[in-house]
């Protein structure tokens, strides 16, 4: 056996090794990655949220409403703890950042997000109620909240798990915002 | 039970009907229209994933999500979707994560072969060892002279 290919199982070995190492680092467990990246935006059509307690039935949403520019679509529920924290982050992306954000109030009473938004402030131009869960089951939502990053065209380019704070505006969201808006200008 | 007290009876009575109790606390009431199709149901809710709670199964979750996706699958089978379509269904929706059976593609095929190859390949390298020394041996039985002298060294030194 030639000199060289005595390397061969320690070298196997080292590359083994970093690509398993790496694999620590790799995307949480707890978080399953989206089969909708890259597909357009599910059809629905779900009554919107009105302000007042109106006796007129609710205009309906459908898909189009996401359609048209970039948007957020952020899906939560009054039940949800972790929703009521990121809703200061949720309002100075609307308010500051000019982010159009659709919300999906999943599985949860009209009454009481009426009540919640009107608390807390609305940081969503049009919410959208999921009382049965369908649109969620329709995104793979498991658990709220879960925001998704929409392009213009309603393709759904990106999902995120667990609460909106800056950190993840930042490092997550912003990048890839850029990258649709350069990319729709060229 | 003939040496055991009445109230001793009762509470074993009481004590197996709360085991009931539990055996019961899963199961949804769902109504189907054939016992084919409640088989169909059961077998893919035991392999289908909560999304939710990782390490169990559909049948064995207690979370919303799973309950809302029983309910979906319920209604799925009594639509009368075939498993495969069924399973589609979801995977378009959650991923592949959500099969406790995952579908055969190349990725994973490879994953499966893998093991297999490499030991073939271990098998292989062996292989061509011994083939070499067994090669390397037989090159000094050829000279007679150096057998001689190596077999009188043996003979000195092993004694």
């Amino acid at each position: 056996m030639s000199r060289a290919s005595l390397f061969i199982p320690l070298t196997v070995f080292v590359l083994l090794a970093v690509v398993l190492y790496a694999g620590f680092g790799l995307n949480d467990a707890h978080v399953l990655p989206s089969a909708l990246l890259n597909k357009p935006f599910p059809k629905f059509s779900l009554p919107r949220l009105d302000a007042s307690t109106s006796p007129l039935p609710a205009q309906q949403v459908s898909e189009a409403a996401v359609k048209g520019s970039v948007h957020l679509v952020n899906v939560w529920g009054t039940w949800c703890p972790t929703c009521a924290a990121e809703h200061p982050t949720l309002m100075r992306l609307a308010q500051e950042e000019g982010m159009a954000i659709i919300g999906v109030d999943y599985k949860d009473d009209a009454e009481a997000a009426r009540a919640w938004l009107q608390q807390r402030g609305n940081p969503y131009t049009i919410t959208v109620v999921d009382a049965e869960g369908t649109l969620g089951l329709d995104l793979g939502v498991y658990g709220a909240p879960e925001t998704f990053l929409v392009d213009a065209a309603g393709v759904i380019r990106f999902k995120w798990v667990g609460d909106m704070n800056e950190r993840v505006w930042r490092e997550q969201f912003k990048p890839r915002l850029a990258a649709i808006r350069s990319a729709s200008r060229s | 039970m003939n040496k055991t007290t009445r109230p001793a009876q009762l509470l074993v009575i009481l004590m197996l009907m709360m085991t009931c109790a539990f055996a019961h606390a899963g199961i949804d009431a769902f109504d189907f229209k054939t016992p084919a199709d409640e088989a169909r149901y059961r077998n893919l809710i035991d392999e289908l994933r909560c999304p939710k709670c990782l390490n169990t199964n559909l049948s064995g979750s207690d979370s919303p999500i799973a309950a809302d996706l029983r309910k979906e699958v319920h209604r799925l089978v009594t639509d009368g979707q075939s498993d495969d379509e069924i399973r589609t269904y979801l995977v378009d929706r959650y991923g592949d994560f959500i099969l406790y059976r995952p579908r055969l593609s190349l990725w994973s095929g490879a994953l499966y072969a893998a093991p297999a190859v490499l030991v073939l390949v271990g098998f292989g390298v062996i292989g061509a060892m011994v083939r070499r020394t067994r090669r390397n041996a037989t090159v000094g039985a050829a000279d007679p002279a150096a057998q001689a002298r190596l077999d009188q060294l043996l003979k000195q030194h092993v004694e």
